[in-house]
């Protein structure tokens, strides 16, 4: 192998092939702004997605790029829906909430309890407090489930597989903790117009403290490696960079309108379910680029972390449905056992829940933002039109900017950091 | 809503009346929410005027197909705004009638109305006048009809025979 | 070695005979390489399903390619929609011969729950199946059964 000359030494000692800073510089100022124009820059034009691995969804970008430069870009969404707004129209309210389900899959739960909440407000029902801490709660640990997410896939898709790693263990066993609450794994139909489907189960609370001791390791795993990893810190700061202004103005919510330093969180300027009673801090970002957003969910999910505990030291006891009976089915033993619970029972089927006619709208603080549901009620059992306002159309909607005049590299980290989910973005 | 609020949202739909006169048609209360029914052509100067009251996050914009109920128009559009700094919320509702669907876009008062009015579009087939690029976004470019109307049957679906050109997107600010 | 039909003719020599065909099936049935296309929330699950709890390099299909032409089965998890449509049949045009498609999850089977004007109502309209997974979205076990069962039906059709 060894019998030629050593090319790579031999070459370095060449006086011509050796070249100083200097010359570099000089050489380059004699390139004028005319011989630049004359280079071959014809424009490419390039499809990222609909079936992109690093979209996380499917969606589409189309990019008029130039040399690495994206001079423009259009995006398109769609490619996931499928009539949401539409088909509810056809169902009874209780019938919805596995529609909701499906919105942002990442956090079914905090759908359900939007959509609850929301027809709760129109049927004018206080739920009992038991329940009200068990959504918080609940809410809580989905919100740290859906960081997980959205975090450890950001960091995959600008090459830290590791972070990954970590987020999904702890993820997998807060995922094992919602399964022995609702019986399944990512689409859980937990949370009645009312109530919830059951209680908790034996001994939920400690498994609960057990598990969430985990959680912070596992941040501080990953916050141990990014925070300060230059490699990450070149990729995300001042990328993809929203002032507060613009970021409000696109109708950005959650962190992503937080990393731009807009002090704006539901469960603070509208307390609902006594989040004004827990104590809790809305980490606020200095830029809006992408390593804000991350660190900015990152402290989110030290946040609920606290928030959890709390909860679970003044968690009521109590029942965890109202007694309404045009609201809530009866217990079971009462249908089997009494003719006038089987007879209630019978009636709220096939009637369903009748809020009175009107219209509202209620909002909660998802993990992605606020998540809205509009809903127009005629008085019968189908809901007349049921808007859904997802957090991340609109963040989605502002990509165009963010990724316009930047390297195509950016998309990626950009994207991730925007937590889009198709099943909310296009409903 | 705490009884301040109240005050400070009743308080602006009188400085509105001022502003622009004759352009508010009623307005309701439901649910503690407020409701301001306006009229279509001044719908704009309207909205216009609540962004510089501070109403800086448009939330969401939601059409409503009134088919077979007994209403004006067949079409309804709700503006849902927010501000963020006085922590109100408002919503703003405009009567369009089946036969004559121009709007005023509000885009240029608030970026998020721009997916906004396309997805109204869309699904309702709603015209936003002065939109930038006023074309569908959840259905396919070949779909026929507005998915969300009431009359469009929910079972009929349209098969696409390609993707959407994107080359007449690139340029829209 | 799990081929069928192998005889060995001299143990001492380590020489096995078996018929052509049995070897390229025994090959392919243990190193399915999967194109998710994953779209929903199905495409989670299927995240599950190739970490380490459950873990699909158990039955040789844990290369996952993103490219069709790397590939030789497409997972379509989660729903399909007519705007998806094209894109989805283009996407199988691509994926080299033999192709085998396992379609997961009820919205890919069936339409699922979103039987509506947006939904295809099954994915065997615009491609052929091999196996569907049902459920809403299926668990892990059950994805890996249907490479199992995937497997059975390579090892039942001769190779080509």
């Amino acid at each position: 192998m060894n019998t030629g000359r050593p090319v790579m030494s031999d070459a370095r000692t060449d006086k011509t092939l050796s070249v100083t800073d200097e010359e570099i510089i000089a050489r380059a100022q004699e390139v004028d702004e005319t011989t630049l124009e004359d280079l071959d820059t014809e424009p490419l034009y390039i499809n990222v997605g609909p079936t992109h691995p690093a979209t996380h969804g499917t969606f589409r970008i189309f990019c008029k790029i130039n040399g690495e430069t994206i001079e423009r870009a259009a995006v398109e969404v769609g490619y996931l829906h499928r009539g949401f707004e539409k088909i509810v129209e056809t169902k009874q309210y209780t019938q919805v909430i596995p529609y909701t389900d499906r919105l942002n899959y990442c956090s079914s739960l905090v759908n359900n309890v939007g959509f609850c909440k929301a027809v709760e407000r129109m049927l004018g029902v206080q739920i009992t407090p038991r329940t009200e801490i068990i959504r918080v709660i609940v809410c809580e640990i989905q919100r740290i489930m859906d960081h997980m997410i959205c975090v450890g896939a950001n960091l995959v898709d600008i090459g830290a597989l590791t972070n990954f790693w970590y987020f999904f263990n702890a993820r997998e066993q807060l995922n094992n903790l919602l399964e022995a609450l609702t019986g399944a794994r990512l689409t859980y139909t937990y949370v009645r117009v009312g109530g919830l489907a059951w209680d908790l189960p034996e001994g939920f609370e400690d498994r609960v403290k057990a598990v969430l001791s985990e959680v912070p390791k596992a941040i501080a795993d990953v916050s141990g490696l990014v925070r300060r990893n230059r490699i990450f810190v070149d990729r995300c700061r001042d990328i993809g960079v929203m002032s507060a202004e613009d970021a409000v103005s696109y109708g950005f919510t959650g962190p992503c309108l937080r990393a731009s330093g807009v002090d704006f969180d539901l469960r603070k300027k509208r307390p609902y379910y006594h989040y004004d009673e827990f104590d809790f801090d809305v980490p606020l970002g200095e830029h809006g680029d992408c390593y804000d957003r991350i660190f900015v969910r990152v402290e989110e999910m030290k946040q609920s972390l606290r928030i959890v505990e709390q909860a679970l030291k003044i968690l009521p006891g109590g029942p965890i449905n109202i007694d309404d009976k045009d609201i809530m089915l009866p217990p079971k033993e009462d249908v089997h056992n009494s003719m006038e619970a089987l007879i209630n029972h019978f009636k709220l089927i096939i009637e369903g829940i009748q809020p009175p006619a009107g219209e509202i709208y209620d909002a909660i603080e998802a993990p992605n933002g606020e998540l809205g549901f509009y809903i127009v009620s005629d008085g019968s059992q189908h809901p007349y039109r049921i808007k859904c306002r997802p957090p991340c159309f609109y963040t989605m909607n502002a990509l165009k900017k963010m990724i316009q005049g930047g390297m195509m590299a950016d998309i990626v980290a950009i994207l991730g950091g925007l937590n889009i989910i198709a099943g909310e973005l296009d409903r | 809503m705490t009884h301040n609020e109240k005050q400070k949202l009743e308080e602006l739909l009188t400085a509105v009346e001022q502003r622009v006169p004759g352009a508010i048609e009623g307005s309701e209360r439901p649910y503690d929410d407020l409701v301001i029914l306006v009229k279509r052509a001044q719908c704009h100067e309207v909205l216009k005027f609540f962004r510089e009251q501070g109403f800086d996050l448009l939330s969401d914009i939601a059409g409503v197909d009134l088919l077979g109920v007994e209403h004006k128009d067949r079409f309804q559009l709700v503006y849902i705004l927010y501000s963020i700094a006085n922590d109100l919320r408002l919503r703003v509702k405009v009567n369009v009638p089946e036969d004559d669907m121009n709007v005023p876009s509000v885009s240029d008062i608030w970026h998020s109305a721009n997916w906004a009015e396309r997805e109204a579009y869309d699904m309702f087939g709603f015209h936003f006048e002065g939109h930038p690029n006023l074309s569908r976004i959840l259905c396919h470019s070949e779909f026929e009809g507005h998915a969300l109307r009431k009359d469009y049957p929910i079972m009929k679906g349209q098969w696409a025979t390609t993707s959407t050109d994107l080359m007449s997107h690139l340029e829209e600010e | 070695m799990g081929v069928k039909g192998t005889t060995v003719t001299k143990a001492e020599t380590g020489v096995v005979t078996t018929r052509m065909d049995e070897v390229i099936k025994w090959g392919r049935k243990n190193s399915l390489w999967p194109l998710p296309f994953g779209t929903a929330c199905c495409a989670i699950e299927f995240m599950g399903v190739v970490s380490a709890e459950f873990d699909i390099s158990r039955f040789g299909a844990e290369l996952v390619r993103f490219s069709p032409r790397q590939s030789d089965m497409i997972i379509v998890a989660g729903t399909i929609n007519y705007k998806m449509g094209p894109i989805l049949k283009r996407i199988y045009d691509q994926v080299c011969e033999p192709k085998y498609v396992v379609s997961m999850g009820a919205c890919a089977c069936s339409g699922g729950f979103y039987d509506n004007y947006a939904t295809i109502q099954g994915i065997n309209q615009i491609i052929p199946v091999d196996v569907f997974i049902p459920g809403c979205p299926p668990r892990p076990e059950a994805v890996l059964d249907a490479i199992l069962k995937l497997q059975q039906k390579i090892d039942r059709t001769p190779a080509r």
